[in-house]
């Protein structure tokens, strides 16, 4: 297999890798006229619409997309400009204008290509003067930073194996239908334009951002597959917005998206094509095109609709690790956020109805029975439609590399591996989990039993080095269930014994994790048993495993030598390692502090807190809280200035379990700091937030003491509630 | 250039009487028409016909070869194109600028009392049309009130500041007006943006093809004004229509009769004549006749079939054939679509051709000036003409081809709502969108436009009418589309026996059934809407589909076909289709395909900005396909949005 587009290297300019492209002896000089005509539509119509909107509202009219903090985003990649008025937009029109020429060549047509991107941002970011949301669900339009944030890293760390964009209408909706389930079973992310939405919505495909899978539009709409391409690259690669080969560079190598131009394609569709390729993005059409319209590797005509993802994804350079799992629906990290309403329910189980429970044990190699999958009560068929029924899920692992301490780490698995099942939904973990199967994915045939092979495959594909036999059991028997839920119970204090001892002063090392250095090769993780990766998702035991599974994978253990602070957590071991692993950028971190040489953030974070002077404390905001924060910015807003590899004191990512730590800012006061924080954070930390804040002698009341968005969103507004409450910040040591 | 290698012959029509007249021409080898001048003319210049020659400026003409890839100044394809594209827009808005404005000269007349032979004959219309501009109408005498109405006609012509125009905003949804707003296509009124577009287009100004186009579809609009205007002041001055009865074909003519046949656009003159000819049948008989019988071509037939059920002689094409039959004892015409070429005819024939329009004139013929302060002088001096002429005739051979078929027409957008009020009164266009939405009916389709030697002459419009019938499309048509109809038989109630599907049987039996005491004859296959200035009607629908469905217009399952266009006035009607959101039919390739950009905007990327979107197509069995496919596109989608609105629980998608 070739390695499609990313077989070239360039030095000097991105622009060698398309040396050699075309045959010169047959230029496809029918295509660049017509990427050339696209370009003259797309920038003539982008003016007339430019300077009559600035005739209708004036230069000084703001624009720009909403939750966003890279103003346009084309333009801040490519050009680095930050437009905020419409007034700034006429000058970089005439400079996009000015690059589009009239000799018909390969280089020219990419120049095309990026006139025609520039223009498509203008004429959709006009779209939304004034607020407007132009688009109802399921279509999307612009992407925010918050869905750019939620699936950003995993398309960048190729967990998504890469980003289709259908442009058109295909064959038929049922064509289009497959087409979207295979990209969704293969995990891919996917934007679709034009009538391909509603072929796709008539095949019964399941979009929109919990699919990742977004219908963002017709026409210039397309756009926004770019721009959410451009700024996973400023967000994640840490490439300073106008560093236009560099940006191009990233795209290529980290975003592995393709363009999949279905049905009659127009001028402005064929600029829009070299804008792809510009951005190092190959194009396949369903079309059947002469050979002197195409060009081999960058412009592909495919009309068989069979394999045109296979030649997609060969052309891309993308390869899939398929596991084959014998059960009746798609399994995808496309349906892991999908929804299952009690009406489209067939059974569901646990969620305070029934007893529910998941367990996995590692035992040894003689109790185990590689594959065996046992239903013990009733079966999906033997059951009302709409009723609940107890679970018990038990999986037995056993590997020669396996560890006790595996154990939990394996089992927070079990949400996201039933998550991905289409069909299929799960919540919570241990004896509090909540499970549905849907009527849709009973009628394809799925089991409970299938629940089984899920598992057993997925813990074999995922952790091949700890995990050599699966054995898993499925109790729907209510009196089975609740016996085992007695054992289950005696493992989960156990555990949780275990885990109380597990502080950082207990352990002789930490783990570093620099899996996000794919994106962000500035920045490194250092999680300790007492601060998880702020991306919520890497704890101290998922370190520890992952450096098991893989030694030479992104886990990597930093032996604790070297004390140079206790308070702020400073060692020179884990500065050495840092420094090493940043590029050396950063020369020193400290772990239990935000104002003094904090961790930095690759864009990951679950929460972002920032210091509020007025109020002596932080505020902590999160990435599902999209409105504004005492310290005047939204989570999008201080996102831009807190990822990327960068330290900057009195702001840092992390965690939302952090907040709970022993050692959360311990260097600067701890939880007493905290003034503000979102009300579903709030909530959602609950009790656990009571308790910590009684083991700090600050009382349960405390939580009552902070801040939230039903108080206020300024530091004006909470100041008096604080001093009413008689928070403890106020009366701390000031922080600054 | 391949139909000039091909044996291209004169029978170029479907029309039996037409091709009998023909033939017998042929064999006798006399008179030269256009069907012979059109095999003389081949091959055409594919220069010409692609749109790539310029002849803006005194260096050319420029084409564009592959040798000579741009005009001597530099004008690329796509700019000589364009221009030569939005001229013809601006010709065809030009043409319709005349009409109308005629008809405000002669209201305004009326108010001055310079106009005795004229009067306010629908003042219920015109409250209508006074309500819809937002004018005070309670208590308001009718003389007050059409001031009121000519004075915002005369600034929708002429005025010079940005405020919209009233007759687009207050006929078309407010979506389309945001449309124009945001891309900068709102006129400041008729006249000034015709000038513009010759300015614009003028050597060495706009070489910008989108600009250009957009100026063009600007352009369109202010057509779209003008033409509402006219067709609003027409039924004001004349009354609007309701059903008539009559026939239509060269079977019309009779040979004991003064015949006269009223032919070009402009229901001033042959109102009156038809008027006056009705009070002449003493003078006639005393010339020996039965009486004088009028009977039309092309517009100004429609014109009067529509109100007066004049019967209809024939269509655009034809127009120089009745003569040759020996009975034609006049042919007065006003303006546009008059062929010079009858004249020649008429000297075979003794026909006086009489033309009556200061800016209309033949060499050779008759001229009478018309003017409306002397209506009914000047009608009776065109009748006399006649009457002469019949005297002059006796003995002469007389061969009329026995064809003509019945026609029910006279379907204003008012009486096709009446129609449909008697199955629901609340909300009459519901009648239409239930079928619609129920798979009862495909769509709704919109037949315009003119005959086209490039394809056979009638051939077109009957063949995709028939097909879209078994397909269940309500169709309705104007001008000389609508004249293939009628003279072909299908605007009756046999031809919804013989072609309508079941469906549109269905459809139009509910209709019948509800209205049974109301209409003398059952209704027809295909509503008559008007002449071609009354496109504005069939648009009006459209609007009122948009409304019932709460859309806006580029979601409605509607298409406009012109299978047969020919005049400037079909490429600026086509235009402001495409602009105000309508998919667009038109069966003979128009001059544009030299430029792949201006074809490939007209043909994708107009839907894209404006919703509406071009088809060409000259094969009518093609059409079909593509015609049937677009109204498809937008039902599917339409459900497919209000079945996703349901389930997200949102408002509808304003996509289209």
């Amino acid at each position: 297999m070739t390695e499609g587009v990313l077989s070239q290297e360039w030095e000097q300019s991105f622009d060698e890798i398309f040396d050699g492209a075309v045959d010169e002896t047959n230029p496809p000089v029918k295509l660049f006229e017509k990427a050339y005509d696209g370009a003259v539509i797309a920038t003539s119509y982008a003016e007339i619409l430019l300077n009559q909107a600035i005739r209708r509202y004036g230069p000084d009219k703001p624009v720009g997309y909403p939750d966003t903090g890279y103003y346009l985003p084309v333009i801040r990649a490519l050009s680095g400009e930050a437009v905020e008025k419409l007034g700034d937009l006429p000058p970089i029109l005439n400079r996009m204008r000015n690059q589009i020429r009239e000799e018909l060549n390969f280089h020219n047509a990419r120049l095309c290509g990026e006139a025609a991107a520039y223009s498509a941002e203008i004429i959709e970011a006009l779209r939304y003067l004034d607020g407007a949301r132009p688009h109802v669900e399921p279509w999307t339009g612009f992407l925010g930073d918050p869905v750019v944030r939620r699936y950003g890293i995993l398309l960048v760390d190729w967990t998504i194996p890469g980003q289709a964009v259908i442009m058109g209408k295909g064959k038929s909706s049922e064509d289009v239908g497959k087409l979207v389930m295979d990209l969704q079973a293969k995990g891919f992310m996917i934007f679709l334009c034009n009538q391909a939405i509603e072929q796709a919505i008539e095949a019964g495909c399941k979009l929109g951002i919990d699919f990742i899978a977004f219908p963002i539009g017709n026409f210039t709409q397309v756009i926004h597959a770019v721009n959410y391409a451009l700024r996973a690259g400023i967000a994640f690669g840490g490439i300073p917005p106008g560093e236009r080969d560099n940006t191009r560079d990233y795209q290529r190598r980290r975003v592995r998206a393709f363009v999949l131009q279905l049905g009659e394609i127009d001028e402005v569709q064929v600029a829009a094509h070299f804008a792809a390729i510009f951005l190092g993005f190959p194009v396949i059409t369903d079309q059947d095109l002469p050979e002197d319209e195409q060009i081999p590797n960058w412009y592909v005509s495919h009309p068989n609709y069979e394999d045109l993802l296979q030649v997609a994804m060969e052309i891309r350079g993308i390869k899939l690790k398929i596991v084959d799992i014998p059960i009746p629906i798609t399994v995808g990290p496309a349906f892991e956020g999908e929804v299952i309403r009690k009406g489209d329910m067939r059974v569901e189980f646990g969620g305070s109805k029934t007893t529910a429970f998941e367990l996995v044990e590692s035992v040894s190699e003689d109790e185990i029975e590689d594959g065996k999958i046992e239903v013990v009560g009733p079966e999906i068929d033997e059951t009302e439609e709409g009723s609940a029924l107890p679970l018990g899920i038990m999986v037995k692992i056993f590997g020669r590399k396996m560890q006790e301490d595996f154990e939990s780490v394996l089992e927070r698995r079990i949400h996201y591996l039933i998550n991905y099942g289409e069909g299929l939904w799960h919540m919570a973990q241990r004896d509090t989990i909540w499970m549905r199967i849907s009527k849709d994915a009973a009628e394809k045939g799925f089991k409970i039993r299938d629940f089984g092979e899920l598992l057993v495959a997925k813990f074999k594909d995922e952790f091949p080095s700890i995990v050599d036999r699966v054995q898993v059991t499925l109790i729907t028997d209510a009196e089975k269930v609740e016996q085992e839920l007695e054992r289950a119970r005696e493992f989960y204090s156990a555990r949780d014994e275990r885990l109380r001892g597990l502080t950082d002063e207990s352990v002789e090392e930490f783990y570093s994790c620099i899996l996000c250095q794919s994106f962000a090769p500035n920045h490194c993780c250092v999680v300790t048993p007492e601060r998880l990766g702020l991306c919520g998702a890497v704890s101290w035991l998922d370190g520890k495993a992952a450096y098991e599974i893989d030694p030479s994978g992104p886990n990597r253990p930093i032996k604790k030598e070297g004390l140079i602070d206790e308070d702020k957590g400073i060692w020179e071991s884990v500065n050495e390692y840092v420094y090493q692993n940043t590029n050396r950028m950063i020369e020193e971190c400290s772990m239990y502090s935000f104002m003094d040489r904090p961790m930095t953030s690759c864009g990951c974070f679950e929460c972002i807190m920032a210091i509020v002077p007025e109020a002596n404390g932080v505020m902590i905001t999160t990435r599902e809280y999209g409105g504004d924060t005492p310290v005047g910015m939204t989570f999008s807003t201080l996102a831009g200035s807190v990822g990327g590899g960068v330290q900057t004191p009195g702001f840092m990512g992390h965690g939302r379990a952090y907040v709970l730590s022993r050692k959360f800012i311990s260097a600067d006061g701890g939880l007493a700091r905290v003034v503000w924080m979102p009300k579903e954070l709030k909530d959602s930390l609950g009790d656990e937030l009571r308790q910590r804040a009684e083991e700090e002698g600050l009382g349960a009341d405390f939580v009552e003491k902070i801040a939230d968005e039903t108080v206020g969103t300024s530091a004006e507004e909470i100041l008096p509630f604080l001093e009413e409450k008689g928070h403890p910040a106020m009366s701390l040591e000031p922080l600054m | 250039m391949s139909e000039g290698k091909k044996k291209v012959d004169n029978r170029r029509t479907i029309d039996p009487a037409a091709l009998a007249v023909i033939d017998k021409n042929t064999a006798n080898g006399q008179i030269e028409t256009a069907y012979e001048r059109y095999v003389n003319m081949q091959p055409q210049c594919n220069f010409g016909r692609t749109g790539v020659c310029c002849r803006i400026c005194l260096q050319g003409p420029c084409r564009i070869t592959k040798k000579s890839s741009k005009g001597i100044c530099g004008a690329h394809g796509y700019t000589i194109v364009a221009r030569n594209l939005i001229r013809a827009i601006s010709g065809g808005t030009g043409a319709h600028a005349d009409h109308s404005r005629h008809m405000l000269y002669a209201l305004m007349e009326v108010l001055e009392g310079k106009a005795p032979d004229y009067s306010v004959e629908d003042s219920e219309k015109l409250k209508r049309v006074a309500g819809k501009l937002g004018l005070e109408v309670e208590g308001k005498e009718d003389n007050e009130l059409l001031e009121a109405v000519l004075q915002q006609a005369i600034s929708d012509f002429s005025k010079v500041t940005t405020e919209p125009c009233k007759w687009l905003e207050t006929n078309v949804v407010p979506e389309r007006m945001e449309v124009f707003d945001r891309c900068n296509i709102q006129p400041r009124s008729v006249h000034t943006t015709i000038a513009e577009t010759m300015g614009a287009t003028h050597m060495g100004v706009d070489a910008d093809p989108v600009n250009l186009i957009f100026q063009g579809l600007k352009t369109s609009l202010c057509d779209y004004i003008c033409m509402h205007i006219g067709t609003d002041l027409s039924d004001i001055l004349f009354g609007t229509p309701k059903p008539v009865y009559t026939e239509a074909n060269f079977g019309v003519i009779d040979p004991e009769m003064v015949n006269i046949a009223v032919h070009g656009h402009n229901p001033l003159l042959s109102e009156m004549i038809v008027r006056v000819a009705r009070d002449m049948k003493e003078e006639a008989e005393a010339a020996g006749a039965k009486g004088v019988k009028c009977m039309g071509i092309c517009c100004t037939g429609n014109e009067v079939l529509m109100r007066q059920g004049v019967p209809v002689l024939t269509n655009f094409l034809s127009q120089e054939l009745p003569m040759m039959t020996g009975a034609m004892d006049a042919m007065v015409v006003d303006v546009q679509c008059i062929m010079p070429g009858v004249k020649a005819v008429s000297e075979c024939s003794n026909t006086r051709i009489v033309t009556t329009m200061a800016h209309s004139k033949i060499p050779g013929s008759y001229h009478v000036d018309f003017s409306e302060e002397h209506a009914v002088a000047k009608a009776r001096e065109v009748v006399n003409l006649a009457i002469e002429a019949y005297k002059e005739r006796q003995g002469n051979e007389i061969d009329i081809p026995d064809v003509k078929n019945k026609v029910t027409a006279g379907f204003s957008l008012e009486a096709i709502e009446d129609v449909l009020s008697a199955v629901n009164a609340d909300e009459p266009i519901k009648v239409i969108t239930d079928a619609v939405d129920s798979g009862q009916l495909r769509g709704v389709a919109l037949f315009a436009g003119c005959n086209n030697l490039r394809v056979t002459h009638d051939n077109s419009q009957i063949t995709i009418m028939k097909e879209l019938a078994k397909n269940n499309v309500l169709m309705v048509a104007t001008g000389c589309a609508a004249g293939s109809a009628a003279k072909l038989g299908l605007l009756n109630a046999e031809a919804v026996e013989k072609y309508a599907g079941e469906g549109l049987k269905e459809f139009l039996d509910t209709l019948n059934e509800a209205n049974k005491d109301k209409l003398k004859e059952k209704l027809p296959l295909i509503f008559h809407m008007g002449s071609c200035v009354d496109n504005t009607r069939a648009y009006d629908l459209t609007t009122a589909l948009a409304r019932q469905w709460d859309v806006d217009v580029p979601k409605v399952p509607f298409v406009a076909s012109a299978p047969e266009a020919m005049s400037e006035k079909a490429v600026s009607i086509g235009s402001w289709c495409v602009t105000l959101g309508v998919p667009t039919h038109v069966g003979v390739v128009p001059e544009v395909t030299g430029s792949a950009l201006v074809d490939g905007v007209a043909l994708q990327i107009a839907e894209d900005v404006y919703g509406g979107y071009f088809m060409w197509e000259e094969d009518p069995e093609k059409a079909v396909e593509k015609i049937l496919a677009a109204l498809d596109e937008r039902a599917w989608k339409l459900k497919v949005h209000k079945q996703t609105a349901e389930k997200y629980e949102t408002e509808l998608s304003t996509g289209w």
